[in-house]
This record gives C-alpha cells, structure tokens and sequence, in this order.
C-alpha cells in the first residue's frame, strides 16, 4: 500500500506547554484511519499540524515522502482537505458559492466547470435542496454536510476530521457519520478525530489510541476495541464498552 | 419678522446655499470612500501574519509603525489644524503656488477619515471568526485569498454602521476647511452673513441644511445595511415528489 502521509517524531509545543511528544503514524492510500483519546491528548493539534495549521516544532510530517514544510503550503492544502467541528463555512456565500469560489480561486476552474463539480458532491451528502440557503439558514448537521461537500469539491487525496459530530446535537449527528461512512467506501483516505467510539468501530481501518501526547496504541477496530492491550486504553474504553 | 428674514435668505441666497451643500457633499463623500480604502489597506496590512522571511518580516514591522505614527497623529490633532498644515505647508514648499482648494479639501478629509477607519476596519477584521481564516486556508486558500473573498466582505457588513457614521461625521466636519477657504456650506454662511449681517438666521438656515442632510443620508445608509443584511428567506429546489416544486423558507427577519 502506497503511503500518502507518514507522521515521524513529530513535536509541537505552545510556549513551555508540550501538547505532542512523539507522534509516528503512517497512513496508507485509501485508509480510514480514526483517531481517539481524551481530551488533551493531542488529536486535534497532531490533525492541524498535517494541515499546517499549526506548525510543528519538532519532527517531519511526509505527503507522498515529501517534508510538508518543503511544499507549497496552499497547493499542498488542496491535496489534504479539512472538516472542522465548528464548521468554518464562509459565512457571506450560499451553500453552492462555498463549495464553487474555492475551486475557481484555487484550482482556476472555470465556474461551469466548479458548479457541476459543486453540485456533485452537494447532492452526494443530500444537500441539494438547500444549495441557496446561507449557512445562517442551516442546522448544525446541514453546516457539516456542506463543509463535507466543499472539502469534496476539491478533490483532495485526503481528508481530515476534526470533530465533525462534537458541535452537533445527538440527532444531527447520525446524518453526518452516515455521509463520512459513505465516504470512506469510496477509497477516499480519512484520518477522523472523534468521540464517536461506535462509528470509528464501524467504519476505520485501524484505530489510533492517544494519550498524552503520544500514540499510546493502535490497531483495527476488533484489536483495539476487543482486546486493549494498555491498561489506559482500557480505561478510556471501559466506559464506551461497559455501557 | 424671523421667519420672513429666514426665508428670505434662502430665496435669495438659494444658489450659494445649495452650490455650498454640493460642496459640502462631494468633499465628505469622497473623503469618507477614500478613507474606508485607507483603511481598509492598512487593516488588511496591519493584520497581515508577519512572514518567516526576514527581510519581508522587517519591511512589514516598519510599514506597521508608519500606520500607527499616521494613525495617532491624524486622530490626535484636530482637523482645522491639519487643514492649515497640509495646505500652507504645500504652498510653503513649493514656492508659495497653493492646492486647488476642493482637491485640497477632499485630500484633507480623506487622509483624516483614513485615520479613524484604519481603526474600523481593523477592529472589524480582529472580529471575524478565526474559522473563517481556517476555511479559507483549509481549502488551500492563501492569506490575502482567505482576506478578499471571505473576511473583507463581511468586515464590509459590520463595520458599514461605523462607516456610515463617519460619512455623517464627515458632513458635519467638513465645515472647518473653511479656515483655507474651500467654498462649503459654512463658508458660504460666512459669505451670506458678510453681505446681510443677518448672523443669526443665516446660520439658522444653514443648521437646518446640515441636519437635512445628515438626515437623509441616515436613512439612505440605514436602507442599505437592510439590504446588505440580506434576504431573510430562501429557496429550498425540488421535492422527492415534484421535481419542480419550490418551497420558500422564511427566516425571522431579525430588527
């Protein structure tokens, strides 16, 4: 399997605070990949720092086997798309318009060309009839669906979850893991930070336990969920299986 | 006996009167575009992240205290003042030879505002949601990209109060560059006064040309953030039944 993202020893600090230690993580092409622990282990930031949304401070994060820092940052970004759990929809456009302005910004798609790719992926996550509301107009689970279709819209090899159920309430949460699920049968690569210990069950490859800043554990879901092998793991999932 | 004078005045003086509000109108609405510009290109500089290179990094930080030497010395200093400085300075620098006056104006206006909206606009940068800037770059945007086709149009929203505002307040303040000369509304009160000595109900008019206009342009400017706000429904295409249905949702229109 072709690696497109390989994590080596990578640190980052916020001032004197150290949020990552040692992160290896290496991800194949077409792997679903979900990435879990508490609060504070450092999920969030090792998923911004292969955004370079953060900077590493120590360590090298590889795309295809080249030092992402080499990279051109904003090309490199078209390759490796984001879903955040705040959604980040450009607040001024319509729901069409933030799936079609950064293909024709970023990718120089002519505009006809970037709506029908636009129009493709909105109505894949089933947002079609909502494709001129505003996203002041949509639910949380709407926002989120077309955050997903304008990650989409750009064809990336690569797409980063952030949390993409935490801002939702219980009942918007399931429309969203239904269309991450779909994705993730596509062949499309995925690396998902979530709390949804179910979904990441259900659909990863492998699962990555961390904790404190490190990859404590990781495995495929049967490994880690059936048979944990460090007692922290355990802990973190006692709950999650117990309940 | 006032109100026959007051009225007579504005027969007889109608066309300084409104030759003075034209004046008065074009320096402020000109000097309020060109200072939200100001503004907006400092704003955009000022919050411009500084780059890793070093020599960019350096040009930047001096580019930064420029603005801010400009922006504390035009908000510090009254305008009548700088109208003084800025006009005979021109003339004493060049032998004497001065500024065509509405340009001289419309300079002085523009450069003062510029001062005050630099400000505006940076606040209303500072205020936009960071996530706005992650989208943006997440999708491979860079940072002037993320700045022109997702931040500024909304800091345009937000801050359109406070521009309006600074057209209203630039109205009013235009009537100190009569200290050079610029035939606005005010110097045309001068003018009036020297001729019918009638002080008091001259300026009586002219307060009520002000507030007429700054009435209006109130309302004008508050119609056009109704709008800007946008429309408070939209539509929802096509149903599983009926491909051609349309329903249109509706949004409490916010006040």
């Amino acid at each position: 399997m072709e690696t497109v993202i390989s994590i080596e020893h990578l640190e980052k600090s916020f001032g004197d605070h150290k949020v990552l230690l040692d992160v290896n993580l290496s991800v194949g092409k077409g792997e679903v990949i979900s990435v879990i622990g508490s609060s504070g282990s450092g999920k969030s930031t090792m998923l911004r720092c292969i955004n370079l949304l953060e900077e590493p401070t120590g360590g090298v994060i590889r795309y295809k086997g080249e030092d992402i820092l080499s990279l051109n940052t904003s090309k490199y970004r078209t390759h490796v798309g984001m879903v955040f759990q705040q959604f980040n929809l450009f607040e001024n456009m319509s729901a069409l318009e933030n799936c079609v302005r950064p293909q024709i910004k970023v990718l120089k798609r002519k505009r006809a060309e970037a709506e029908v790719v636009a129009r493709e992926y909105i109505d894949k996550v089933g947002m079609s009839a909502f494709i001129n509301a505003r996203p002041s107009q949509l639910s949380g689970g709407q926002k989120q669906r077309i955050a997903i279709a304008r990650a989409l819209s750009m064809n990336p090899e690569v797409i980063l979850f952030d949390e993409p159920t935490s801002a939702l309430d219980p009942e918007m949460v399931g429309e969203v893991l239904d269309v991450i699920k779909s994705l993730a049968k596509t062949g499309l690569t995925m690396i998902v930070v979530t709390h949804e210990m179910a979904f990441a069950r259900e659909v990863s490859d492998r699962v990555i336990f961390m904790d404190g800043g490190i990859v404590l554990e990781e495995g495929t879901p049967t490994e880690l969920f059936g048979n944990p092998k460090k007692p922290r793991t355990r802990e973190f999932l006692s709950r999650f299986l117990n309940g | 006996m006032f109100f026959v004078q007051v009225w007579e005045i504005v027969v007889k003086y109608h066309s300084y009167l409104l030759k003075g509000m034209g004046t008065t109108l074009l320096i402020a609405l000109i000097g309020t575009i060109v200072g939200l510009v100001i503004g907006l290109l400092t704003g955009i500089v000022r919050t411009t992240p500084f780059s890793k290179n070093k020599l960019l990094c350096g040009l930047h930080k001096t580019l930064n205290s420029i603005i801010s030497v400009y922006i504390e010395v035009f908000r510090g200093t009254p305008m009548m003042v700088q109208s003084m400085v800025i006009y005979w300075g021109y003339a004493f620098l060049n032998g004497g030879s001065t500024l065509p006056l509405i340009p001289a104006g419309i300079f002085i206006v523009s450069i003062n505002t510029g001062a005050y909206m630099a400000e505006i606009v940076r606040g209303g940068i500072i205020s936009i949601d960071k996530g706005q800037f992650e989208g943006a770059y997440s999708v491979g945007m860079t940072h002037f990209q993320a700045m022109m086709q997702v931040v500024i149009p909304q800091v345009m929203r937000n801050i359109l109060p406070s521009v309006s505002n600074e057209f209203v307040i630039n109205i009013k303040d235009t009537s100190v560059l009569n200290v050079i000369g610029v035939a606005e509304l005010y110097y045309m009160a001068g003018a009036i006064k020297a001729i019918n000595f009638q002080t008091f109900q001259t300026y009586t008019v002219v307060c009520v040309l002000y507030f007429i206009m700054t009435f209006t342009v109130t309302r004008i400017l508050r119609l056009i953030e109704k709008k800007l706000n946008g429309k408070a429904n939209y539509t929802i295409c096509g149903s599983q039944s009926d491909s051609h249905a349309e329903i249109h949702v509706h949004e409490q229109e916010e006040s």
